[in-house]
This record gives C-alpha cells, structure tokens and sequence, in this order.
C-alpha cells in the first residue's frame, strides 16, 4: 500500500496532538483532572483538562470537536431552503434564532424584503426562541450550583412557550417556519391573545426564579465575586451577548443595528451590570428574559395587517455577491458571511456563532480558581456544543 | 441463580424477575445534541414525568445502570466514549436510540465527521425516530423496551443466545 505525502503528514499531527495531551495528562507536578465529555455541566460534550494543585487550578484547556457535525461543508451541497432545516440545529435551544441571520443575509443578497407583518412575526419568533432558551438556562443554572427545583420550574413554564411555538409551526422546537421573503404561513386564530397571556406568565415565572434561585444565599456565595471578567479582558476575547453586558459592555445588536426585523417598533432596554461575575451573567439573562417578554408583548399588540410573503420567485436563484448579516441571539451574536455565485446553493458560508468565542476565554477565566467554581463559571457563561463545534 | 446458569428457569420465576426488572430501568442518559433537551423535558418536565414508567434518571455513574439512552448526533470523535461507556455498563444492559441522527445520521447523512448511527458501535434495542422526538416518543420507546424485557428468556439472554421475542 503506498501512502502519499498529506496523509502521512495527516497522520503524525494527529499523533502528535495525541501525544501532546497524554504528555500534559502524565506530568508529575500536580493533578490533572479530566472533566467530560460526558459530564452534566459541560452541556453536552465539552472536555475539560485541568491541571490542579490541590483544589487550585493552574492550567486548563478545553477540547472541542466532540460535536463537530460538518455544518460549513454541508451547507455547499444544499440548496438555499434545504440550509434553513439544517442551521436550525446549531443552537439547539434557541428555535428560531439560529435561521434569522442566514434568512436575512440570502434576502439581503437577493435584495428582498419581507413585509412588516413578516418582520413582526419575526421578532415575535426570534424573541420567543430567546426566552425558551433562558427559561433553560435559569433551571440548568440551579442544577449546576446543586439546586435540583429551579429546572422543575423551568421546564414546566418552557413548555407554554414551546407549545405556542409549535401550534403556528408544528415544531416544538425545529420550527423551521422563516422562508426566504416571508413566512410560511399566517398565525392561527387567537393565537395573539394566548400569546399575550403566556409571556403575563413568564414574567411571573421571571419574579419566581428571582426569589428561588438568585435570592438564594448558597447561590450568592457560590457565584458572588467567581469568574470576574473585566471589560477590557471580554472585549479582548470577543465575547458577545449577555456575558459581555455582564463586565458593563453596552452592546446590543438588537438597538445598534438597522436590521429588518422589528426591534426598531419595540421599546426595551438593553440591562448591564458592573460586577462581571457569576452572579452578574445570570442576573442578566433573568432581565433578558423579562425585556424579551416585553418586547413580544408589545408586537403582538400593535401587529399590523398584510401579506407574510414578498414576492420570490419559486426556484431561489441568490445572485451572485457577498453578505455578512449578524443578529443578537440569546447567547450572543450570530453571523453568517454568505458567498453566493449565482447558484441555488451558497458557494461558502463561514457562521459566526456566539459560544466559540465566548468559551476561548474559558484558560483565562479559570486560571487560579478553586474546582467547584470551575462548574459556576462554566455553567455561568453558557455555551452550547452544537454552537461551539458547529 | 444456578437454574439460570445451567439454561433452565422455572416459567413463574422468569415472570417474575422480568416484571420486577422492567419497572426498575435506570437510565444513564448521553445527551449528546437537540434531543438530550427534548430527553431532559421527559425526565425533568412535570408534564412527561418518566419516573410513571418506573425509569430512573441520573443514575451516579454507568456502572450502576441498566439502560442507555444515546441521544443525539454521535460524532466519530465521540464514538469510542460511547462505546467505552457501554462496556461499563453491567448486563443484561439495554440501549435506546432516540432521534434520526443516534438512529442513522439524520439530516447530516453526508457529513464527514458524523457517524451513521450509533448501531455500527453498540447493539440497539430501541429506535425512536424523530428530529428531535417528541418526548412522548421517547415514553412509547421505554414502554415498547419494557414489553420486551417482559417476553424475554433470560436463561437465553445470559448464554448468549440470540434473543426471541413472541
């Protein structure tokens, strides 16, 4: 059998970085310690090394790729219409988000705009998927910290949003209901009303949680002052979303960008803190749950009348160009650069997701912690696998 | 359980430990990818409640568990965790495969990296089809594993034997 030059060359890096790791796993000075990837508080299959010094951390790295599912080498194959199944699956939790960005960026590219009542839905739908995540992540948050009835809680009222998710587009949570210029269909009947009175009560559930979980005092001691990450240092690794806002980072692609989606129509501030720590990242995405109910309370009250479909032809041809459409999702922001060539599938499509970026800062974050907080911080700062391997 | 050892069990006592072993599962669950949420609202969510059918959840480790349940996209790089956890597992041992991609590869049937079902490394028992199922699917996948823990020699299951169910 001969063996060409590349795969030779394929075979001793993979060695190597084999090597390495067993390297770093044998050293004597310490304990090293393997976290995954199998492991509750990794979120799925993230892996963590950690080398200690008693409880101390010093050293730690996390490996990535157990949930690399090829998602930028299966987009090139698919057509336009077949990618928004496909993307919806990068950030599990958050429904709808995931499609917004890439269905903007292929309108953006075709130079359609979906009509008002569309883009209202739209943003009913984006902010719908980033409540059904937060309600999520207020439950995990209590099972990391060993709170096992925050999730009961959790899990009881994520499903009143799932279930008005599913009556429009018959997906609990893989709706796969944004089109390319509009959506594809109009909302049931009385489904405004019943929408209303379910985000009346989130918000209830969101003055719950408030007490239960960050009113709780082992909750404070276990998150107060862990993980601190000032300004400077989030901004340097490129955090986005909730975590950044929690160092006091204004930044919110939802008020700062002219996209056509309806936050422009709504009224919600954008909520920072100082502290950057454990306790601060949670307590902001507990308001982002309450301003994200706001925001689908008052669209559900002024949505206006019309068409839900602009005029595209039936076979997507996307002329060619290039476009890089980023949209505020729950765990920060989510981009994808679309090149088309003029065919019915992008010739590249690079995503930008959120988590890949926020856990890079996972070495420097950890450095000189004790063991137990290593499960607050992770569980704080919030990743998803599918969005970090993609 | 020498009666067992030698191939021969009483029919009561079969019946017995059958009915006694299907209400006690303990489920070590692999969430892997969407379908450990919809797996997640079946253990943890007031509305599904998996507990009714007698399985347990979050068992300590694979050791103390009878059955798997691997949700989720298996990557190849996963694989050999998978199969790994597997063998900690002490028999008789059943496995439950929830969702198109643990099933066969679902929407990523043409990727490189994902493997096209998780049969080719561990023998399934269950398949739950969906992406992601309904959690009711995964109730009706344990229910259908339970009937055939109920219908099973376990005489042959312990000699090897390949398994006939009535």
């Amino acid at each position: 059998m001969t063996v060409t030059e590349s795969e030779q060359l394929a075979y001793v890096a993979a060695k190597a970085a084999d090597a390495r790791v067993n390297v770093e796993l044998e050293t004597d000075d310490g304990m090293t310690l393997n976290i995954g990837p199998q492991h509750p508080a990794t979120h799925g299959t993230l892996r963590i090394v950690a080398k200690l010094d008693g409880e101390q951390v010093l050293w730690v790295e996390p490996i990535m790729g157990y949930m690399h599912r090829g998602y930028e080498k299966l987009v090139e194959v698919r057509t336009y219409p077949q990618i928004t199944t496909l993307v919806n699956r990068i950030d599990w939790l958050a429904q709808t988000c995931n499609e917004t960005p890439f269905i903007l960026a292929t309108e953006q590219l075709m130079g359609v705009e979906a009509p008002l009542r569309a883009q209202y839905l739209r943003t009913i739908f984006h902010e719908m998927g980033r409540i059904a995540h937060l309600t999520m992540f207020l439950g995990d948050m209590g099972v990391q910290i060993g709170a096992l009835t925050p999730m009961f809680y959790a899990m009881r009222d994520r499903e009143f949003v799932l279930n008005q998710t599913e009556s429009v587009s018959g997906g609990r949570f893989h709706p796969n209901f944004n089109r390319i210029g509009g959506l594809k269909d109009d909302i049931p009947k009385g489904w405004l009303d019943e929408t209303i009175r379910i985000m009346r009560k989130m918000e209830a559930f969101c003055d719950q949680m408030e007490e239960l979980l960050l009113g709780n005092e082992i909750f404070e001691q276990r998150t107060r002052g862990i993980g601190i990450i000032p300004a400077e240092i989030a901004q340097q690794y490129g955090l986005t979303g909730a975590n950044l806002r929690a160092s006091g980072v204004d930044w919110d692609l939802r008020r700062d960008v002219d996209s056509p989606m309806a936050w422009k129509h709504a009224d919600f501030n954008v909520v920072t803190h100082t502290d950057g720590d454990c306790y601060a990242r949670t307590w902001i995405r507990l308001q982002e749950t309450r301003e994200a109910c706001k925001i689908v309370t008052q669209l559900c009250e002024d949505l206006p009348a019309g068409p839900i479909m602009a005029k595209v032809p039936r076979i997507i041809k996307v002329p060619a160009g290039e476009a890089y459409v980023a949209t505020e999702n729950p765990l920060g922001e989510m981009g994808y650069y679309v090149v088309s060539q003029g065919d019915l599938g992008p010739f590249r499509v690079k995503i930008r997701t959120a988590s890949f970026h926020n856990i890079s800062i996972v070495p420097w974050v950890l450095r000189g912690v004790y063991v137990p907080d290593i499960i607050s911080i992770l569980g704080s700062l919030y990743f998803i696998l599918g969005d970090i391997d993609r | 359980m020498g009666l067992v050892e030698s191939g021969k069990l009483p029919k009561p006592l079969t019946q017995l430990l059958n009915t006694s072993r299907k209400y006690s599962l303990w489920m070590y669950q692999w969430g892997l990818a969407c379908c450990a949420i919809e797996m997640a609202a079946a253990m943890a969510g007031p509305r599904f409640d998996i507990m009714r059918l007698g399985v347990i959840p979050l068992p300590a480790s694979p050791r103390q568990s009878d059955l798997l349940c691997v949700s989720g996209t298996v990557t190849d790089k996963m694989v050999p965790a998978v199969r790994r956890l597997w063998e900690q597992m002490p028999d008789p041992k059943y496995v439950i495969s929830m969702g198109s991609c643990a099933n066969c590869g679902g929407p990523y049937w043409d990727s490189y990296s994902v493997t096209k079902g998780v049969d080719q490394v561990i023998p399934v028992d269950v398949y739950v089809p969906g992406c992601p199922p309904r959690p009711e699917a995964l109730l009706e996948g344990v229910v259908l594993l339970q009937e055939r823990i109920q219908n099973e020699d376990m005489a042959d299951k312990w000699r090897g034997d390949p398994i006939v169910v009535s």
